[in-house]
């Protein structure tokens, strides 16, 4: 664990004891087997906001805690550790990010305030496709009278349902792949040519596809400058990837204490499977690499808060080796869990769908190691 | 972080910059300054030489400096862990070499400052902090390895003296140590209860070293024969029979040193150079810049991240250690051997692979100097997941004692 001050210790131990007490692994198969539409609670996310969570990154002026991206990771771990489903990621981290580093002091004044709130919704609608590559943007944005009209596509957006704003990444010039040529625009999403479509996908969060057909957006809308959103749009990601991996982070650790619990108490051949030396050494395996995947989910989130010049490099290098463990963590967790692992009734199956869902989201280990490669060089 | 006595520590760091300014002989401050390669090891064969590595170590050594928080009674520097933390900085900042390399600094010392009578500290301590004896460590025998505690060397009580007969393995430097430290067999009849531990004088009659070559050529290592050795009875530290956990807490300090040399081109194999820019160097790249063997750029990539997250953690386990001080090690401190040797192995497998056939080269003509030391580290690597512990009995532990999963039932 990192050194924390004496905030961010109250602050971890806060979330902790209310994702323990309140938020259960059973909250979230309940809400599961209820297939409420926004697969989330919202009642559970105003007890977030309540308890000021959804301010956390977002500054003082604008109605938040200036609290810093490590608090906001401390929360995401605990919130990973119960698979708690909510819109703190997509809302008050990311779409927080995004209107933080993008926006005028209008923008910010009228968009942060309902974030920290916990009214208002918002999301990144960035993705085109079944992969992450958010350079690839066909998505238009040509200009109309004063403001602009947008017509495309957007793929797995998070909360996507939910959201009441989206933070759209459009293409104002240039050809799909460039990064030149990419802006940023905030879209309210009862606007007019927005058609939403709810995803029912294996980990049971709330996601959408999203289609846009000449949806007229204000000039005000239009998030920093046209056709130089791409700097903006990798520092918002980096900061959406850091937490993800924060709340994976939390996820890895409960999945493997869970097995470790089990190996402690399952009996077979007159022994607890634990004794055995096959099954410890994989243990430890992944103790090991639990420990070096939270030395990096760490050292991201603060080269966040300290805006480190390798902030790119070490965001990366946590979501690539968090979501590795993970998956490591989540298959030796129905493996050793055996029979009972592979029944919807026990909790593996849970944390194996969350697992792949998020590995898969801002980027998996193969963009991100290819993107630690050219960053260094090579 | 905020330091208690933090405006003390900066006019401590002021001082130290200075000293170490007025006292570093120049010359040594030319580039690639030729000294004797053993002289930083130091030793009986370097009393009284004016070699300038060894002058430095004695100026050091007259502060304490070699051993910083040592108590100053002991000739240690008597410095707190901050000011020590200081020095090292000082050190590494201003480009000084390290003045003592040293198994009496790194393992034996800790250990007799817990274990040892008054007498053996007076005795033993001043000298590992001069430098003036060189120490190796009689542990591992040829049917001892993972199972060390089944160790046979025998020492019998002769009324006025111990009597030594057996045989080491894998003992460093041996060769040219002037005392090793060495575990021994007070009793057969019982295993761990019966090992002591003994310091005994290389230049005794009766002890004999061989080196031993490996598969990557010449090594430090050596067989140590010992053949009646008399020795006297005040050298057994601790009690008898209570040389296991002795031994045991030697190792913690050996593992937490040994894992820092691993993979970065020192004595314990692989080789230096960043190795995303050596296979560009022989493989080239494609038009956008990246490496032209996709396969092996994946394999690259993973190794260098993996290295960068083995050193975020040994800072973490720094600064956790720092800000708990007094609560024991953190659970990652156990982990940190059996990365290093994993990492560091990999990373010489695709050293080699990136140099293809230069990769391979043993001697002689058509490979430069950086390319055989690449395939003699790739070699010597291998024992990384064997010295100071194997690899799987890391594991073990990790297993037993973090994790707290308990010993199979037998039968």
């Amino acid at each position: 664990m990192a050194v924390l001050t004496e905030e961010q210790t109250l602050l971890r131990d806060a979330a902790r004891t209310w994702t323990q007490e309140q938020s259960p692994v059973t909250r979230f198969r309940a809400l599961r087997d209820s297939g409420a539409p926004l697969r989330f609670d919202p009642a559970v996310y105003a007890e977030m906001a309540a308890m000021g969570w959804t301010g956390v990154i977002i500054p003082e002026e604008y109605g938040g805690s200036g609290f810093g991206y490590l608090g906001m990771g401390l929360i995401l771990e605990q919130t990973g550790r119960t698979l708690t489903a909510s819109p703190l990621l997509a809302s008050a981290l990311a779409a927080a990010s995004a209107v933080m580093l993008g926006g005028t002091g209008a923008q910010k004044q009228s968009r942060l305030a309902p974030i920290a709130s916990g009214q208002s919704i918002a999301t990144l609608a960035i993705d085109e496709g079944a992969h992450h590559r958010p350079n690839h943007v066909a998505l238009s944005a040509v200009h109309n009278g004063a403001g602009y009209r947008l017509t495309g596509a957007k793929t797995f957006v998070l909360e996507g349902m939910a959201a009441n704003l989206l933070v759209v990444s459009a293409r104002t010039s240039g050809a799909v792949g460039e990064t030149a040529g990419i802006s940023l625009f905030l879209v309210d999403s009862d606007a007019r040519g927005v058609t939403r479509t709810a995803l029912k996908l294996a980990d049971s969060r709330g996601a959408a596809n999203i289609a846009f057909d000449n949806v007229e957006v204000g000039a005000d809308g239009l998030l920093g400058p046209e056709g130089q959103g791409w700097d903006v749009l990798e520092k918002t990601l980096d900061r959406a990837r850091a937490g993800l991996a924060a709340e994976m982070l939390g996820a890895a650790s409960q999945a493997f204490e869970t097995t470790l619990d089990y190996l402690k108490t399952r009996v077979q051949f007159g022994q607890v499977i634990g004794a055995f030396q096959g099954l410890q050494h994989r243990a430890a395996k992944m103790f090991t690499d639990l420990e070096l995947a939270r030395s990096c989910v760490e050292a991201a989130l603060e080269a966040i808060d300290s805006d480190a010049d390798n902030t790119p490099d070490l965001v990366s290098l946590a979501k690539a080796k968090v979501g590795d463990t993970l998956h490591l963590v989540t298959n030796e967790m129905v493996q050793m869990h055996g029979g009972i692992g592979m029944t919807d009734a026990h909790d593996a199956g849970l944390y194996l769908k969350r697992a792949r869902a998020a590995e898969a989201t801002f980027g998996g280990g193969a963009y991100h190691r290819d993107r630690y490669a050219r960053m260094q060089g090579y | 972080m905020a330091d208690a006595g933090g405006n003390d520590l900066d006019a401590f760091a002021v001082e130290t910059r200075t000293w170490l300014a007025e006292n570093y002989p120049p010359a040594l401050r030319a580039m690639g300054a030729r000294t004797d390669p053993e002289a930083p090891w130091g030793g009986r064969s370097f009393v009284g030489s004016d070699d300038p590595q060894i002058v430095w170590m004695r100026r050091l050594a007259a502060k304490g400096w070699t051993a910083p928080t040592w108590p100053s009674a002991y000739g240690g520097g008597g410095l707190t862990s901050q000011q020590a933390r200081v020095l090292d900085r000082e050190i590494s900042a201003g480009g000084y070499r390290t003045p003592l390399l040293s198994f009496g600094l790194w393992m034996l010392g800790p250990v007799l400052l817990e274990y040892a009578t008054e007498a053996q500290k007076r005795e033993h301590l001043a000298k590992i902090v001069g430098g003036e004896i060189r120490w190796c460590q009689g542990y591992s025998e040829p049917g001892a390895g993972s199972d060390l505690a089944s160790l046979q060397t025998k020492c019998e009580d002769k009324g006025d003296h111990w009597l030594i007969n057996g045989q080491k393995i894998w003992t460093s430097y041996a060769n040219k140590a002037d005392w090793c430290f060495c575990l021994v067999r007070t009793d057969t009849s019982k295993k761990h209860e019966g090992i002591s531990f003994i310091l005994i004088d290389m230049a005794s009659p009766g002890v004999e070293t061989r080196p031993i070559q490996l598969i990557s050529g010449d090594s430090p290592f050596c067989e140590t024969f010992f053949t009646d050795v008399k020795v006297p009875k005040d050298n057994l530290v601790g009690r008898v029979g209570g040389g296991w956990e002795i031994a045991k807490r030697l190792l913690q300090y050996e593992r937490q040193n040994i894992s820092g040399g691993f993979g970065s081109g020192g004595g314990a194999g692989g080789s230096a150079g960043d190795l995303g820019q050596i296979a560009k160097d022989y493989i080239g790249v494609d038009a956008s810049g990246a490496l032209a063997d996709s396969d092996l750029r994946g394999r690259i990539t993973q190794n260098k991240m993996d290295f960068q997250a083995f050193y975020l953690t040994l800072s973490r386990v720094a600064s956790e250690a720092r800000s708990n001080a007094g609560a024991g090690p953190s659970a990652a401190t156990s982990i940190i051997k059996y990365a290093a040797a994993t990492l560091a192995q990999q990373r010489a497998e695709l050293m080699v692979e990136a140099l293809g056939h230069q990769g391979l080269g043993w001697e002689g003509e058509g490979f430069d100097a950086t390319e055989k030391t690449i395939t003699r580290g790739w070699l010597r690597s291998k024992g990384n997941s064997i010295e100071g512990g194997t690899s799987e009995i890391n594991i073990n532990v990790v297993a037993k004692r973090v994790l707290g999963l308990p010993d199979p039932r037998v039968g």
